[in-house]
């Protein structure tokens, strides 16, 4: 095979956008592209942040890339790849690994890796037990911080206490805390990560050479969790329908009535709405705290802060369970399917050898993958509600005293210029003087909200620089999916290619036609209708009490191991997804037909 | 009506009567006792064949002529071959045996026209070798025809390739032997073949299914490019649905035998099987596949009136099979040390 002469445009050849030159360079010099860069592979990632990034929302991807980084390369050592770097451009966030390609060093950091990573999976269930411990506290701490306030007097009590710490202080204390929180939850996240991912891929790449044509999805089907906490949520929804209906209060959800019209008139119910209210109570206690995005932008509000989303659910389940159907996910039949699945693929196993290794990898795989799928809830769900929450509650704070307009302006502040901010109200409270703040942010919030809207607007190239002859970053290759194989689809996209086929993973089978729905944010999920095919940059399996109206998904990008792909096989709902261009490609209301056994997107219109 | 020392119901024999009802007709009784719908049919035995060539000997020697040539003198071979394929074509039955013959041909169907089919004794490597030189007669309408159609089965031991193949190897002609298989004709919408592993790949896991309208004859045969599906064996999912366009078609034609039609233009494109066909066809196949231990080539066929799923022969894979070798991978004393084939580099 000759190598593409063609190449993706180096980073030096992107240019800012116009106009929004002060709100690109309001990020940080440590993520801005810079001279060495060009020499370089990066890739956007999409998956993880397929928006223009405001400027406090890039703590995420910071906290994220260094604890990822501290964890491959200080903590586990693993042989073939230090962390991943990240620049910002245009709000865009491209992200490159760092390979280890001295035999020398691969040596070497194979032993440490061996005595570290491989305590982990030999103490696997104990280490993960201790890690719910740890993220529980974690959870418990960030609920237990106070909400920012400055009274205009102490409060008598702290006096007479001899507290000796005024209000102010505990402004810097909390913030501190909170973002030292998110940082720590970072490490959470990442400690086991990779390693399951790893795990689960040597079970992959194994069943990839023993059956050259079998599915991703086939195999993830092998693996994948039946009782998983990404369930759960929509799980509380369909368990709410079923009171509803148990209740006789069912005829108050109605399409088109918002969820607080719905709780007044259940308040006004008399005892089975009360009831009824109840179980809300019960379900939102933890399983509410999934937000509709990936938990990575700070409008991805938790369906605790937005009901909306589960409500949106409620009907549709209520006909279906009036109806007299069943809404309990088969739990023994699908975990009985899953076992037969694993054994008649072992039973065409050629030798005895190779059943006696399937069986290794597979009970290893079985072994990581509760961490794999259940981690988010609480880190990118649970916790970044808190984390977004508590930075809200700041922002009102400084609203009040006139920073700027409104409480959500404080996610347009880098987290050093809300240090600042907070700095600049702390004294002028002990002072007696006004903030130096409303002179300064509400023109810097116009400015870098507007660069947003126009960012979005703006097509940004997949991947940057020169393309690596193979990609042996097992970290890129588990979290993005990116293979060399996956970079010459992209560079054929980039040049053409069928104008009426979109490819990607087959994520989930099926054929289906019907309208596509170009998604590109969470706030227009609301357009979606019946047999609508949902077309967006990276499907959220949180979107679960949606998937029921769609007919099919497309995604830019994400694996077969993603959640969406694993939430639309669970709906049997065709899908393919790490297209890369789809949301390009495709128009709004194009008719288009998905097959999720071969992952084509064929533009019918 | 029960099965004799010269005829084999379908039902009453199965691959370990092989050397008298020959691989063909084994493999059939195999698929029918095992509950897989074939075409009705019954077996004229290897007995027959022996009993016939004795009779045609009485007006002078066949096996001693063959036993007496040089392979290598190919003059030869071809002159004795053309002379006693004539004469075996030519010879009456001995009366009884045409007598059996005949009442097993009315016992099937009387009138439905019948497939007549040699099935070789010899064993599966000689087998394949054998494979394109032995005849299959489709469409034969009448009794008259159908014997007649037994008689070139037999004579097809007497072909230039067969017999030089048995010089070769100086194999006795005492041994030498033919049965042959006489099964109701499918009228096939669609047919084809199928076979349950990769034929690219090697893969078990998946079946891959190749068809066309009409009779199979015209995908075993390479007539038209058919279309063809790639389906999980055990998921059901289908990975590639390629539809070719497919501009002919083997039909019955009326007097007899088959003949070439046109596919009409509406039907060119489209696929010539539906999905429940496909699934219905790998549950029949994996069904075989399980029955005989190993992965399977199949021919098979769907009727034009009752879209009933037929197979018409089912034989062991042998390109891939012969192959298989090495582990993917073998059991780790420490099972952990697995994931370095993920973390150690070198992919």
């Amino acid at each position: 095979m000759t190598t593409e002469a063609k190449g993706f445009p180096l980073p030096s050849s992107l240019k800012v956008v116009p106009g929004t030159e002060a709100a690109q360079a309001a990020y940080p010099y440590t993520i801005q592209f810079g001279p060495g860069d060009d020499e370089r592979f990066w890739f956007y990632n999409s998956m993880h942040f397929p928006e223009p990034m405001s400027a406090f929302d890039m703590v995420t991807a910071e906290a994220a890339y260094c604890a990822l980084g501290s964890s491959n390369t200080r903590v586990h050592c693993l042989p073939t790849t230090l962390g991943i770097d990240h620049r910002i451009i245009n709000g865009r966030v491209y992200i490159g690994g760092n390979a280890v390609t001295d035999p020398k060093e691969i040596a070497r950091r194979t032993d440490e890796f061996q005595k570290r990573a491989f305590y982990y999976y030999a103490n696997w269930e104990r280490l993960y037990e201790q890690w719910k411990g740890k993220m529980m506290q974690l959870i418990r701490d960030a609920q237990a911080l106070p909400k920012p306030e400055l009274p205009e007097f102490e409060p008598l009590e702290h006096v007479h206490a001899g507290r000796g710490v005024a209000s102010n202080h505990y402004l810097l204390e909390t913030y501190q805390k909170t973002l030292e929180g998110y940082f720590r939850m970072w490490h959470h996240h990442f400690e086991f990560l990779l390693l399951g991912y790893g795990a689960y891929l040597t079970f992959f790449g194994f069943c990839k050479k023993a059956f050259p044509e079998i599915t991703d999805q086939t195999i993830a089907r092998m693996v994948a969790g039946i009782e998983a906490e990404i369930f759960r949520p929509d799980d509380e929804v369909r368990r709410l329908a079923r009171c509803a209906v148990e209740l006789g209060v069912d005829a108050k959800f109605q399409e088109g009535v918002s969820a607080n019209d719905i709780i007044k008139s259940l308040e006004n119910a008399g005892q089975p709405g009360k009831d009824w209210l109840e179980e809300l109570a019960v379900s939102r206690d933890p399983w509410f705290n999934i937000n509709v995005g990936d938990g990575f932008y700070h409008y991805h509000r938790a369906w605790n802060d937005d009901l909306s989303m589960p409500f949106a659910g409620l009907p549709d389940y209520i006909r279906r369970v009036k109806a007299g159907e069943s809404l309990d996910r088969p739990i023994e039949k699908l975990r009985a399917e899953r076992w037969e699945l694993i054994k008649d693929y072992r039973e065409l196993l050629n030798t005895d050898e190779d059943r006696a290794a399937y069986d290794q990898m597979i009970t290893l795989a079985h072994r990581v993958f509760p961490y794999v799928e259940g981690h988010k809830f609480y880190c990118e769900h649970w916790y970044t509600n808190l984390f977004f929450n508590k930075i809200r509650e700041f922002g009102g704070l400084l609203a009040q005293h006139g920073f700027f307009g409104d409480a959500e302006d404080v996610f347009h502040l880098t987290r050093y210029e809300l240090d600042l901010a907070i700095a600049d109200l702390m004294t002028s409270w002990s002072n007696g003087s006004p903030p130096r703040g409303p002179e300064r942010w509400p023109r810097i919030v116009a400015e870098r909200k507007a660069a947003i809207a126009k960012w979005a607007k703006h097509e940004t190239p997949p991947a940057l620089g020169p393309v690596p002859d193979v990609i042996d970053d097992p970290a890129i290759v588990m979290l993005w999916g990116i293979t060399r194989e996956s970079l010459n689809t992209w560079l054929a996209a980039e040049s053409g290619g069928p104008t009426n086929e979109v490819r990607g993973f087959a994520a989930s089978s099926g054929v289906v036609e019907g309208p596509a729905r170009v998604v590109k944010s969470v706030e227009e999920i609301s357009r979606l209708k019946k047999g609508d095919i949902l077309v967006c940059q990276v499907t959220n399996p949180t979107w679960a009490p949606i998937f029921q109206k769609i007919a099919g998904a497309v995604s830019d990008i994400g694996g077969s191991m993603s959640h969406a792909a694993i939430v639309a096989r669970e709906y049997g709902l065709p899908a393919v997804v790490g297209t890369g261009n789809a949301t390009a490609k495709i128009k709004d209301g194009q008719r288009i037909r998905v097959d999720g056994g071969r992952g084509v997107v064929t533009i019918l219109q | 009506m029960p099965s004799t020392e010269h005829i084999g119901w379908f039902a009453d024999i199965g691959l370990q009567d092989r050397p008298h009802v020959g691989g063909k007709g084994g493999s059939l009784g195999e698929l029918q006792r095992a509950g897989i719908a074939v075409p009705p049919g019954f077996v004229v035995k290897t007995a027959a064949f022996e009993k016939f060539i004795e009779f045609v000997e009485r007006s002078g020697p066949v096996r001693a002529r063959v036993e007496a040539l040089d392979a290598d003198d190919l003059e030869a071979v071809t002159q004795c071959s053309k002379e006693l394929r004539a004469r075996v074509e030519a010879a009456e039955l001995p009366p009884a045996l045409l007598d059996e013959i005949s009442a097993a041909y009315r016992a099937l169907g009387g009138a439905s026209p019948v497939a007549v089919r040699s099935s070789a004794t010899t064993e599966d490597a000689a087998d394949a070798s054998f494979a394109g030189l032995q005849d299959t007669y489709l469409w034969v309408t009448d009794l008259k025809q159908t014997v007649a159609r037994v008689r070139s089965c037999w004579a097809s031991l007497y072909s230039v390739e067969s017999v030089t193949y048995r010089r070769k190897r100086a194999m006795p002609e005492a041994g030498v032997a033919m049965a042959v298989v006489v099964q109701k004709m499918v009228n096939a919408r669609t047919a084809g073949v199928m076979f349950t592993r990769s034929p690219i790949t090697g893969d078990r896991s998946v079946m891959t299914i190749e068809g066309a309208w009409g009779l199979g004859s015209a995908v075993v045969g390479g007539e038209v490019t058919p279309d063809r599906w790639v389906v999980g064996k055990i998921t059901g999912d289908v990975s590639v649905r390629e539809v070719s366009e497919k501009l002919i078609q083997h039909v019955p034609a009326p007097g007899g035998g088959t003949r070439t039609d046109p596919v009409p233009e509406d039907q060119r494109r489209a696929p010539c099987l539906s999905d429940e066909e496909l699934q219905a066809l790998r549950t029949v196949g994996r069904q075989v596949e399980r029955h005989y231990g190993r992965p399977q080539d199949i021919e098979w066929a769907v009727e034009r009136d009752t879209n009933q799923i037929l197979l018409l022969q089912s034989r062991p894979e042998t390109v891939w099979s012969a192959k298989e070798s090495a582990p993917v991978a073998r059991p780790a004393e420490d099972p952990l040390a697995h994931v370095m084939s993920i973390f150690g580099g070198k992919r």
